[in-house]
């Protein structure tokens, strides 16, 4: 039970952080992006890979990863998803990121087998213990890496001026515009910075799963569940959601059984959308076309 | 869309509509190879579905990422029913085809509370509800004890020679498809179809006009399960032993939804054509290099390029150029009268 509790959170928090890329992305650019499952796998191959030919550390190999998926974000919005305009922008959205998604799960299907694989480090297996529960040291490390990279993000978000365009951006993308700003810009910037998390959630993720590209379905299914939850483009809504919806997961899978676990996830959510549509945190009840 | 033509081979659309007909109906008589005698039973199980998918999604644009859902509602209601009752004791052979509509029947059952769910919200959360209920009954296939769970279920043996198995499956996946494209061209010139393209175009403006959005919403989505689920029953006769991960199978959904993309959603002949062309090429990469991912690489790729240069997909393209050119030439024509 506790230790359900405590996993939870911690793993929570990680899944938090991925759906607060997700998103912002959407709130910003009426995005649904598929791909994101995709991104942090291939974010977890990156470190990886990093580790297995330079022998670079999983957390200081961030340093190089999280900018890499920056750039890897910047170049997909500009290539593929700026061009998306009109009414069925969101529908096409979701196909366009679906492609890219199969496109780089083809990728990586060659580059690196489909045979599962699991990053590891001297402390990876390690643990040590709190209340009697014994709490891997990569659990918690990735934890507090999650709280780091939030932190920051909100710290942006909420204090500089390139925040408060974002923020207005999410609010409402004409009115941003009329005052001046470059809405543009402020989208490419934020699907780089909803792609970059993926390398720090990719790492952690990776740390803690074994994996291959396949694994990415099942990602994106919790990751979409937990922003529907919490309200599309609401950045609380990702938080609160994120660790509410795995602590959950966890609970049941100890009081009942790991089978059926995953099952609560959807189950919450059908529930939760029958009585609000617009999700927890949401504050639209539907966003014009 | 015109549809004042008198004659019904007046306008060339038709004559193509014909030959494919006929090209479709005399398949197994010019290729005889039972690999690529399959390869037509998988097309045209996808091009009802595509047609099927497209006459709800397309035409009122709530994208139904969950079609599986129906497919393998489809698939194991014949299969549980088959395992049971052991139809083949009955008197006339292969008679578990009489339970292909049954099939078709339990899909639309079910499709009835998860459409009172679902279409609760506007439609980009409806695409991430159904990919949720996906997952669930996935879940459910994979765990609970009537389902077989990962081991599936086999069917009864079907008795016949390798020689001619596969041409009473593509003849009734033909008729399926020819089912679903009459069905869906009624639809769509009828007051039913009117009201869903209106909830394409304003959902709104759509209920403030009088359409009763609920009702003609989850009558489409409940419709456009029956062809799904039937050929989902279809699939498992002709595979003769289901596993869950291949009939609530992800990648189903999204192709289904590429497909119709790819062709032109929304509109009568593009999931035809988009089933066909991927389908069948995708059917054909497998058995000639037998690389998935490759495939994936190819697929995506192909899929990015029509998205990005098509955007409406490759019929209305073809159609907005024809409409160009023949615009053009009474421009000339116009221009070169009033010059003389």
């Amino acid at each position: 039970m506790v230790h359900a509790l405590i996993d939870g959170v911690l793993t929570g928090s990680v899944y938090a952080l991925m759906a607060t890329g997700l998103t912002l992305i959407f709130g910003v650019m009426e995005i649904i992006n598929v791909a994101q499952g995709i991104f942090v796998i291939l974010g977890a191959y990156l470190s990886y890979y990093l580790q297995l030919h330079f022998g670079i550390d999983l957390f200081a190999g961030l340093l190089i990863t999280i900018p890499t998926m920056f750039v890897v974000g910047i170049v997909v919005q500009r290539l593929f998803l700026a061009r998306l305009k009109g009414p069925e922008k969101t529908a096409m959205s979701i196909l366009v990121t679906y492609a890219i998604s199969l496109v780089i799960e083809g990728i990586l299907n060659i580059a690196f087998t489909v045979n599962n694989v699991q990053l590891n480090t001297s402390y990876t297996n390690k643990s040590f213990q709190v209340f009697g529960v014994y709490i891997p040291y990569i659990y918690f490390m990735g934890f507090l890496l999650a709280i780091v990279l939030l932190s920051g993000l909100y710290y942006m978000l909420y204090r500089t001026r390139f925040g408060a365009s974002i923020r207005a951006s999410l609010a409402d993308q004409s009115a941003a515009a009329l005052v001046g700003i470059d809405v543009k810009k402020v989208s490419t910037i934020c699907f780089g910075i909803g792609i970059a998390v993926t390398a720090a959630g990719g790492m952690v993720f990776g740390a803690t799963n074994a994996f291959n590209a396949s694994t990415s379905y099942d990602l994106i299914s919790r990751l979409l569940t937990i922003i529907v939850l919490g309200g599309m483009g609401s950045l609380a809504g990702a938080l609160v959601a994120g660790i509410a919806m795995v602590t959950l997961e966890d609970l049941v899978g100890a009081i009942w059984s790991p089978v059926w676990s995953t099952m609560a996830f959807f189950v919450v959510l059908v529930v939760v959308l029958s009585f609000r549509p617009q999700g927890l945190f949401g504050q639209q009840s539907a966003r014009a076309a | 869309m015109s549809t004042t033509s008198t004659s019904i081979f007046s306008r060339p659309a038709n004559w193509i509509w014909a030959l494919c007909g006929v090209l479709a109906l005399t398949f197994p008589f010019y290729e005889t190879d039972p690999a690529y005698q399959q390869i037509g039973v998988y097309t045209l199980i996808f091009v009802a579905c595509a047609t099927s998918w497209n006459m709800f999604s397309g035409y009122s644009g709530y994208v139904n990422l969950g079609a599986a859902v129906s497919y393998g509602t489809g698939a194991y209601t014949l299969s549980i029913i088959a395992v049971h009752t052991h139809p083949n004791n009955l008197p006339g052979s292969a008679s578990e085809f009489w339970l292909i509509p049954l099939a078709g029947l339990a899909a639309m059952v079910v499709a009835v509370p998860i459409g009172l769910i679902a279409l609760r919200v506007r439609r980009h959360t409806f695409v991430v509800i159904t990919i949720a209920i996906f997952f669930t009954f996935q879940l459910i296939a994979i765990n609970a004890s009537f389902t077989g769970g990962t081991g599936g279920l086999s069917l009864p043996y079907i008795p016949w020679a390798a020689s001619y198995f596969d041409v009473p499956f593509y003849y009734l996946a033909l008729a399926m498809s020819i089912f679903a494209i009459i069905l869906s061209a009624l639809v769509r010139r009828s007051r039913f179809g009117l009201q869903l393209l209106a909830i394409r175009d304003d959902e709104d403006r759509a209920m403030g006009l009088g359409v009763e959005v609920g009702k003609v919403k989850l009558t489409g989505y409940v419709m456009s399960a029956f062809t799904i689920g039937m050929a989902g029953g279809l699939f498992a006769l002709l595979q003769g032993q289901i596993y869950p991960q291949f009939v609530f199978d992800p990648l189903f959904d999204i192709s289904i939804a590429l497909m119709c993309f790819f062709g032109g959603f929304g509109t009568l002949v593009g999931p035809v054509l988009g089933a066909a062309v991927l389908e069948s090429s995708q059917q054909y990469l497998t058995v000639q290099y037998s690389n998935g991912s490759l495939y994936l690489i190819l697929f995506g790729g192909l899929f990015l390029f029509v998205i990005l240069f098509m955007p409406q997909g490759i019929v209305v393209f073809i159609r907005q150029k024809a409409k160009q050119r023949s615009d053009q030439q009474i421009a000339a024509a116009a221009a070169a009268g009033s010059n003389a």
